[in-house]
């Protein structure tokens, strides 16, 4: 009774046909390569709506599926954001200096390269020495190794610290919270070596590829976060589907039980925390290059608390959900915060949507939580009949992540 | 006939409320044996202590050829060794099927990483399968085991006993919520269990204890009151004052 991966979800084969069809479709209309309808600032934010959908999935497989509410998932993001963002201020600023300094009379010695290279990078925070965690910031390899080993060694050693003391519930969400705080709070300083407040910018810009418009840029970085989510996405089907899930989702409901199966239920922990910690590195080093510019306020506290509400408005417990969730609110709020909705004068006073959004959103979190645990993904289903069980209001199990009557099939 | 666990001089205190009190018991390998007790005598505590979710303040729980100290092991790693429980009040993972909840059971390696690899083979399909029978769910094993009965959910608690292959079977209040047939049929598959592994039942029902016919264990305020046969212990006139003369 081995049946494929596609025959027990057939969601997946749908969900990756509508992100190949988009894929195409945003193509077909980008400024690049297509009629033009799509503008190269859109296809970037696009880009990184399927970014931020990845972390998402992310989120749903720690969350939705083993019940453990992270409140600190962004601040792996961030990190593998820094990760990319390192090479690519690097390498942009070296081939800067390089060029301007290629018409001096003596040719400049390599110190003297470095030396200008960090005067251009750390001046702004009154520095000009390389710190120690630049030293693979040469190499693309190095740093991409970087994107991943970073944010899994601080979720490998976070968790294994949390875990191991059976913190669960509210008190881990706090944990986690302040871990991203305090990273936050470090990364904010001069001198934690990575420009304080200044963050890192300039990271649309691939180095040595200058002759290549942004329209091209941005579409390479759409592709690439397409090919990401599908990956990813496929990879959190294999993961939820088989027994593996089984076990996650026995934690989520009620972990005292899996442990008296003999699963060592810290051990599963740490490993979901971990792989979804990378999962959000990734998904970071996308997105920033993007974005184009990072910085600790990036991945303040508010930011993993809004991925959790992304999750919960799209449906938890459901791959799909958590990606429509994301890019649901994601470009919602850019489109309310960018200024481009009307805003609605009362006479006495004026409705800015780029104030209001946050309360909005707040506003819909509560009531989707209230009325609709389901979120967006519940209206699936209306069209596949899923009902949930009848269980008088009852959860599913005791754990406090357990899903509620309404979140399960029946 | 060897000893497979002993525990010797054990006791607990919940805020001062001694609910475990110098306790000591032993079991044989392949043995079985009823806990019978007033509500509060630290059946389900005793349990937790060999299971180690309650850690007690002192007393010794060995385990095993070896003698190994389970009070150092964590509750997987004791589920591990071979210690088996099925709880007072069912708790199966209600949001997966039957044949999930018992594929999670059986017997197979516990590591995450080889869990993740997992592929379902035939071998363990058919395990599953004659489990289900068994326990009388063979046409259940896709229904989500949230939507059982009282009395499935107590059936199929004890197929996860089962496929977990236990050397020892702490089973609480097994019989409750179940018609009379169910109760014999649960006595037949704990007498079968009982010829190759060790099985602790805690039960109320005295009927149903008869008809395990073996050693009694008769437990008041968190220590042994009488052990022996269920005529035996049931003639004791500390029993039938705390137990049965209420
Ligand atoms: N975690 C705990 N904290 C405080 N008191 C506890 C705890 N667990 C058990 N007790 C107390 O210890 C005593 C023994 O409880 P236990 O559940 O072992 O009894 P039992 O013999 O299983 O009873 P029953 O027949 O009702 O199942 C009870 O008085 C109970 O209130
Ligand atoms: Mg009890």
């Amino acid at each position: 009774m081995t049946r494929s991966l596609f025959a027990r979800n057939p969601s997946v084969l749908v969900f990756l046909a509508c992100l190949g069809l988009f894929t195409l479709g945003v193509t077909a209309l980008s400024e690049a390569l297509g009629t033009g309808m799509i503008s190269t600032s859109f296809v970037k934010t696009l880009g990184k709506t399927l970014s931020l959908s990845l972390i998402a999935l992310a989120m749903d497989l720690v969350w939705g599926y083993t019940g453990i509410l992270s409140l600190g998932h962004f601040a792996f993001f961030g990190l593998g954001g820094y990760m990319i963002g390192m090479w690519l201020m690097y390498e942009r600023t070296r081939d800067i200096v390089v060029t301007s300094m290629a018409n001096a009379d003596i040719p400049p010695t390599p110190q003297e390269i470095t030396d200008a290279i960090g005067n251009q990078i750390f001046g702004v925070v009154g520095g000009s020495d390389f710190p120690l965690i630049w030293a693979f910031s040469h190499s693309l390899a190095l740093q991409l190794i970087l994107v991943v080993a970073v944010p899994g060694l601080l979720a490998l050693v976070f968790g294994w610290l949390a875990f191991r003391s059976r913190v669960t519930g509210v008190y881990l969400s706090i944990l986690t919270q302040a871990m991203t705080l305090a990273l936050a709070l470090y990364l904010f300083q001069n001198d934690s070596g990575l420009r304080g407040n200044n963050g890192l910018s300039g990271l649309q810009n691939l180095p040595g590829l200058d002759d290549v418009p942004q329209s091209v840029v941005s579409l390479w970085f759409f592709w690439a976060s397409a090919l990401a989510l599908g990956l990813g996405y496929l990879f959190a089907a294999w993961v939820v589907s088989g027994k593996f899930g089984s076990v996650l989702r026995g934690i989520r409901d009620d972990e005292a039980r899996v442990r008296f199966l003999g699963y060592s239920v810290e051990g599963y922990k740490l490993f979901i925390f971990t792989v979804t910690a990378v999962i959000s590195g990734i998904a970071g080093a996308l997105y920033y290059p993007q974005a184009g510019i990072i910085n600790p306020a990036e991945i303040a506290p508010i930011a993993s608390i809004y991925l959790a509400v992304w999750v919960a408005i799209g449906g938890r417990g459901r791959l799909y959900g958590a990606v429509i969730g994301a890019a649901f609110v994601s470009l919602v709020s850019t489109w309310f915060t960018g200024g481009q909705v009307p805003s609605i004068p009362l006479g006495f006073y004026t409705i800015d949507w780029v104030d209001w959004w946050q309360v909005v959103l707040g506003l819909s979190f509560v009531l989707v939580t209230l009325f609709a645990p389901k979120g967006i993904g519940g209206l699936f289903d209306y069209f596949t009949g899923r009902k949930p069980p009848n269980r008088h209001g009852k959860d599913l199990g005791p754990g406090s992540g357990s899903l509620k009557e309404q979140e399960a099939e029946a | 006939m060897s000893t497979l666990l002993e525990v010797s001089g054990v006791s607990v205190s919940f805020d001062g409320f001694k609910a475990i009190n110098n306790l000591s018991f032993q079991i044989g390998s392949a043995e079985m044996r009823a806990i019978i007790g007033p509500n509060g005598a630290g059946k389900t505590t005793f349990m937790d202590i060999i299971t180690g979710k309650t850690k007690p303040d002192e007393g010794r729980v060995i385990w095993g050829e070896k003698s190994v100290s389970l009070l150092k092991m964590s509750e997987a790693r004791i589920a591990r060794a071979g210690v088996g429980r099925k709880f007072q009040r069912p708790t199966v993972f209600e949001d997966q099927s039957v044949f999930d909840n018992l594929l999670l059971a059986l017997r197979k390696d516990r590591n995450p990483f080889a869990v993740l690899l997992y592929k379902r083979n035939a071998p363990d399909t058919e395990k599953v399968h004659d489990l289900a029978a068994q326990i009388g769910l063979s046409d259940q094993l896709e229904r989500k085991s949230g939507e059982l009965s009282h009395g499935q959910k107590q059936w199929l608690e004890i197929g996860m006993l089962l496929a977990q292959e236990p050397r020892l079977l702490l089973v609480d209040e097994p019989a409750a919520g179940m018609t009379p047939e169910e109760r014999e049929h649960t006595t037949a598959i704990l007498v079968e269990a009982a010829r190759t592994r060790a099985v602790v039942v805690v039960e109320h029902d005295m009927e149903f204890v008869r008809r395990l016919n073996c050693r009694v264990t008769v437990l008041h305020e968190g220590a042994v009151l009488a052990e022996g046969s269920l005529d035996h212990v049931t003639s004791n006139k500390h029993v039938i004052d705390v137990y049965l003369g209420r």
